[in-house]
């Protein structure tokens, strides 16, 4: 196959990765959206393996490794619970990063294959690309492999934080800049080495002072890099599909890193340099006055819920923890019988990643024109007789509107205030991630039900 | 005076990335799990790198487990759990999204 029909194969992989995109701009797109993902990564592949062209031993393997891959992702894919969504996609990330990491040496061990020039004299332009390609994807592996252990619970998800830690992460990024620089002059291949290494190291450092709230912003970020990655390899390997989709994913990233930073008014460097966690402890502290609060079991939650015209569900991490969701539902649909009218509301940084709410409603069964977020739901508080809150705290905190000292104050928050009563099915009084009380637990109106969320929903389903 | 390819690239790369900010910003929050899990099945069209890398000197028997060929092959088992993986499991997730049946 010419060159050239190959880049045009290559442009329309493309093209079709950009319409599935497009596609999740509705449900009803959606599927086919991913369709058209599906067979750009077809004709990627095929037309890759047609270019090789010499179809012997090397092919044979190419089948079985792409056959064993393929079937282990099969499996992760059907085996995986909707709730393990947000490590799963950490977990993939970092295959990414990894493959970008292999390629790259590939490339660089045998670039004569690759028409980057021969080993020891590669292109100047080729070793730049290949070794930001080959940092930045290993910066997404250990990365990604921390916050995986982080949201699956194997490793603490509070922040590790260390002093001088900004400064060896400022010293270790100028030590990778001279060392491309010197790559490039010397062609030593223990410089390549060293680069992915301290790249790996960076990953870790980058991601451990990060807290377990702030993962939305985590995930999105990784996804990010694991695109500008992908782009990296792009530019070395001259292929137009992979510029178009490292371009696509890195900038898809970035925007969902930019909602999540947005959803809890603060900057991305904020974020980045662990900032909620250092100062947690002081304000835990000092609000530890007890409160009178209203107390309430199922029974008195259920009678509210009976007698109300409207109901907003507010579901959070909290709901995700329990599994709470199936039982969620058949709650509504108990409501629904009654003739309550009854409507979720979202949170963009409720759960652990963008949107982790939404599947987990979905995969209950909920019909997604039952599901509001934020901004359009807001002013229906107002009217609603009453706020099921499931899970979530900090997104409801009415300090972020009242209280400039408050470290969520400006964050966005979900009015539930307003409604004519409030349920919060929560474990405990104990603050949520960003360690504030909620002053909404001590209002008349509001009936605390210390329970697991799942329990609770369940109990109030028996005695509708 | 002819122009470096390496700026065609370029000029790809970054059109590329208005089209990534105006395409995703049009995607609806709900399905913004979904965009993560494909986005992860769409980037591993960095598969074409590995199978080039791994068939490398095909035919030559010596040369098929070079290191640098099998570096390809790991790469190749990686990227395709995520394909699969990543594109079954957007699959998955949006075959959930239905709109409110009329039956109840």
């Amino acid at each position: 196959m010419s060159s050239n029909l190959l880049a045009v194969f290559y442009l329309i992989s493309g093209v079709l990765f950009i319409l599935a995109l497009r596609g999740l701009s509705s449900p009803e797109t959606s599927r086919r959206g991913n369709f058209f993902g599906i067979i750009g990564m077809t004709i990627a592949i095929f037309v890759t393996i047609l270019s090789v062209g010499n179809f012997s031993t090397g092919f044979i393997y190419l089948l079985v490794f792409l056959l064993i891959g393929g079937s282990i992702g099969a499996l992760i894919a059907f085996k995986i619970p909707m709730t393990a969504m947000p490590e799963l996609v950490a977990g993939f990330h970092s295959l990414v990063g990894l493959a970008a990491v292999f390629v790259a040496i590939s490339a660089f061990l045998n670039p004569t294959v690759f028409n980057l020039g021969i080993p020891g004299d590669i292109k100047i332009a080729s070793l730049i690309e290949m070794s930001l390609g080959a940092s930045i994807g290993a910066i997404t592996f250990t990365g990604s492999i921390i916050a995986f252990l982080k949201l699956r619970g194997i490793m603490s998800g509070s922040p590790i934080i260390f002093l001088g830690q900004h400064y060896l992460n400022l010293v270790l990024g100028i030590t990778l800049v001279s060392l491309i620089f010197y790559l490039c002059k010397t062609q030593i291949d223990t410089w390549f080495w060293t680069i992915i290494l301290i790249s790996f190291l960076v990953g870790v450092l980058l991601i451990i002072p990060i807290g377990g709230a702030d993962m939305p912003v985590v995930i999105s970020m990784l996804n990010s890099y694991s695109g500008w990655a992908a782009a990296g390899i792009g530019f070395t390997l001259e292929n137009t599909a992979l510029i178009i989709t490292g371009a696509l994913v890195g900038s898809s990233g970035a925007i969902l890193s930019y909602i999540m930073c947005k959803g809890m008014n603060r900057s991305f460097f904020n974020v980045i340099l662990g900032g909620w966690g250092a100062t947690d402890d002081k304000t835990k502290s000092t609000s530890k006055e007890q409160k009178p609060v209203k107390n309430g079991n199922a029974d008195d939650a259920a009678f509210l819920m009976k007698n109300a015209s409207s109901v907003i569900i507010v579901p959070g991490y909290g709901m995700a923890v329990a599994q709470a969701q199936h039982a969620l539902r058949e709650m509504v649909d108990s409501l629904k019988k009654n003739g309550v009218k009854v409507t979720y509301a979202i949170h963009p940084v409720a759960g652990r990643m963008p949107g982790h709410m939404n599947v987990l409603l979905a995969e209950a069964n909920v019909p997604y024109d039952e599901v509001f977020e934020l901004e359009e739901i807001n002013n229906d508080f107002a009217n609603c007789d009453v706020a099921y809150v499931i899970g979530a705290n900090d997104v409801t905190n009415p300090v972020a509107k009242t209280d400039p000292q408050s470290p969520i104050y400006g964050m966005p928050i979900l009015d539930v205030e307003k409604s004519k009563s409030v349920l919060f099915v929560k474990r405990s009084l104990s603050p949520g991630y960003a360690g504030i009380d909620n002053d909404l637990f001590y209002r008349d109106n509001t009936l605390m039900l210390f329970a697991d969320a799942k329990k609770m929903t369940e109990d109030i389903i028996k005695s509708l | 005076m002819e122009i470096d390819p390496f700026i065609f690239r370029l000029s790809i790369f970054i059109l590329s990335i208005f089209i990534g900010y105006y395409v995703v910003w049009s995607v609806t929050p709900s399905l913004h799990t979904p965009l993560m899990s494909v986005t992860n099945a769409i980037s591993s069209v960095i598969i074409v790198g590995a199978i080039i890398a791994a068939l490398a000197g095909d035919g030559d028997k010596e040369k098929i487990f070079d290191i640098a060929n099998i570096y390809g092959y790991l790469a190749i088992i990686l990227a395709a759990i995520n394909i699969f993986g990543g594109f079954l499991v957007t699959q998955r997730m949006l075959a959930m999204y239905k709109k409110k049946r009329k039956e109840k």
